[in-house]
């Protein structure tokens, strides 16, 4: 459904694009009603393939239809978490699928100023970008009255400066009015108040730029793909010491072992497998007894305690240690806590230093306790996810591999105490609904 | 002291871009941005001037520069090494990119060389974590390096000026089996001063 992924070269030119068969689903939707194109989208059963998963089509059917303020469309190219590198790819190698994507959803939305947020380092993507927008424009798609119709649609291309929390989408509201990238609270939700407090709807890349085929080969098409409840395909942005890592599209429900031993030919040479975070640094690691036999979908991941977040497929070696993982995304969730609330502001940083403390041979049992409890109290307590996002990586870790950070720790280690410590706080993982 | 300004040409595609948004201020970014391009680095002078520009206060400017990390509130050197040590990157061997730099160059993170040449800097992840480790160096992304192609970039840039529009990546083969295991010696073992965990 990436059209880029067969066509390298010169994938991201307008003219190779639409020797592809593209721009065919914006000519198709400029003949729907609104309505038809948000239905299809709906049928389809997308979710969106940033983090959260929220149905696609339900999220554009929150767009109020008689406001009489402007709409706007805001595309998520804000791509920051850690292990997540697709939409990057889709960005260099495949632009005008993504603007095509944004295209369909303005019109469902009716919205005829839309924005796309880079982050500040994708510069080499946002190159590629501008000139796709300027082919875009010079023939005619973009503007006044777009592919000959009477609609107008015009782009901003707007860019970050480094923060993480600028891709949370309220955060990325007040980025984009030139704020620090404070997430809101909600209600009132973007798509009642968003942008300039007018209804906006905001959809990651990789959601966008699966619009397309949709709408061009229909929702009946689409759902043959995938599982009952997780339809489609999704992009998988893998890393780590494999034989072949890289951007992946893969079919709801594959199977994830085969997906490692297959695909990305197996572990490199020397290294064992430790465990393997699915969906990106915020989603719980799966140990390698968990990986066995799962499958890579919604329901697929949730039944085995984590998440399909965004993708980003990280296999972790044995030549690193859990403590080690658990401080390097410590420190960074630190750094990007916006420091807005206080349970994630502090929060991180205490375990961040506990764990530090731990790695430097001075923790102790209590150390350990400290940082569930910690984790426990900001889970869930916060404006955005961010705290949830420290936090799960922190009780994962301790409850998967408890051994290597009992053996870092300066006394010995009641593994049966840190067990039921372990048992009071780990409700906050996500689990099987 | 002379006033902050601006080429007429910046200001020209500044007040472009502000035209293209809805509200005056929505441009803060890419103005600062401009600034940067232009000077090197942010100072108060021109947080008061981009304030003017966008009818906003400079401690409201000021207040955004803080928060973004790409924004500098002080000169850095004529290249700016930023090397992802986020976790995709240090399994791949980050540590041992950060090192190399380290010691090439004598400085620790967050330093310049007295020389001016060189900033180097650890941040988070960059997005380009299936062709780690990598660093960004100025607008440019630096992929599957090793400690060699570490030497070798540094002299190159030593040599070359800097060119904003540059910003094709350079990704180098993947390291073997065998370069990766020299980067990564690491193995699990307490650190100085633990000792082995009992279970009770």
């Amino acid at each position: 459904m990436q059209r880029g992924l067969d066509r390298p070269g010169e994938s991201h030119v307008l003219e190779a694009y639409e020797a592809a068969g593209g721009y065919r689903a914006i000519r198709k939707a400029l003949g729907m009603s609104p309505e038809a194109i948000i239905e299809e989208v709906k049928k389809s059963g997308l979710r969106g393939r940033g983090g959260a998963g929220f149905p696609t089509g339900t999220k554009w059917s929150f767009i109020p239809r008689d406001s009489d303020k402007p709409r706007y469309l805001l595309c998520n190219s804000d791509e920051s978490e850690p292990g997540t590198f697709k939409d990057r790819w889709l960005l260099e190698n495949d632009p005008h699928l993504v603007l095509e994507g944004m295209m369909v959803a303005a019109v469902a939305i009716g919205s005829h100023l839309m924005f796309n947020y880079f982050r500040g380092e994708f510069t080499y993507p946002l190159a590629r970008w501008r000139a796709a927008v300027e082919e875009a424009y010079r023939k005619g798609y973009l503007g006044k009255g777009i592919f000959g119709s009477d609609y107008d649609l015009e782009l901003v291309t707007h860019y970050g400066a480094g923060a993480y929390i600028a891709g949370e989408e309220t955060g990325m509201l007040e980025s984009l009015e030139g704020k620090k990238a404070f997430p809101r609270n909600k209600p009132p939700f973007p798509a009642v108040e968003g942008l300039f407090r007018s209804p906006t709807l905001i959809n990651n890349t990789e959601t966008l730029a699966t619009v397309p085929w949709i709408v061009e080969n229909g929702a009946d098409s689409y759902v043959q793909y995938g599982t009952e409840k997780s339809r489609g395909t999704k992009l998988w942005s893998c890393s780590g010491p494999i034989g072949r890592p890289g951007v992946y599209e893969l079919e709801m429900g594959y199977d994830l072992m085969e997906f490692l031993e297959g695909d990305l030919g197996g572990m490199m040479e020397g290294v064992e497998l430790k465990g393997i975070i699915p969906g990106g640094s915020s989603v719980p690691v799966l140990t390698p007894e968990e990986c066995r036999g799962a499958k890579l979908d919604y329901e697929g991941l949730r039944e085995r305690g984590s998440l399909v977040g965004s993708g980003g497929f990280i296999v972790i070696g044995d030549n690193m240690s859990a403590v080690d993982c658990l401080l390097n995304l410590a420190h960074f969730y630190a750094h990007e806590s916006c420091g807005q609330c206080t349970p994630c502001r502090e929060g991180c940083g205490w375990i961040e230093q506990l764990v530090q403390k731990i790695l430097d041979g001075r923790g102790t049992q209590a150390d350990l306790e400290t940082i569930l409890r910690v984790s426990d109290l900001m889970a869930g307590k916060t404006i955005c996810a961010l705290a949830d996002a420290m936090a799960w990586p922190a009780v994962a870790f301790i409850k998967k591999y408890p051994q290597e950070f009992a053996a870092l720790c300066a006394e010995p280690v009641d593994m049966n105490e840190l067990t039921a410590a372990v048992g009071r706080h780990d409700h906050i993982l996500p689990r099987a609904s | 002291m002379a006033a902050f300004t601006m080429p007429d040409e910046a200001v020209r595609w500044i007040e472009a871009t502000i035209a293209r948004y809805p509200d005056r201020q929505a441009a803060m970014l890419p103005v600062l941005w401009a600034v940067q391009r232009e000077k090197g680095w942010i100072s108060p002078d021109a947080m008061v001037w981009v304030g003017d520009r966008l009818g906003c206060s400079a401690s409201a400017v000021q207040a955004v520069v803080r928060f973004y990390t790409m924004f500098d509130e002080a000169p850095v050197g004529r290249w700016k090494l930023q090397v992802c040590r986020t976790l995709s990157c240090e399994l791949m061997g980050a540590r041992a990119i950060v090192d190399r730099i380290r010691e090439q160059l004598g400085i620790e993170p967050g330093e310049t060389t007295p020389d001016g040449e060189f900033t180097l800097q650890e941040v988070e992840c960059l997005a380009s974590c299936g062709t780690a480790p990598m660093l960004q160096c100025n607008f440019k992304f630096y992929e599957n390096l090793t400690p060699e192609r570490i030497d070798a970039l540094l002299e190159e840039l030593r040599a070359r000026t800097p060119d904003p529009d540059d910003v094709e990546p350079v990704i180098y083969e993947r390291p073997d089996a065998e370069a990766y295991h020299a980067m990564f010696p690491r193995a699990i073992e307490p650190a100085a001063g633990a000792r082995e965990g009992e279970v009770a």
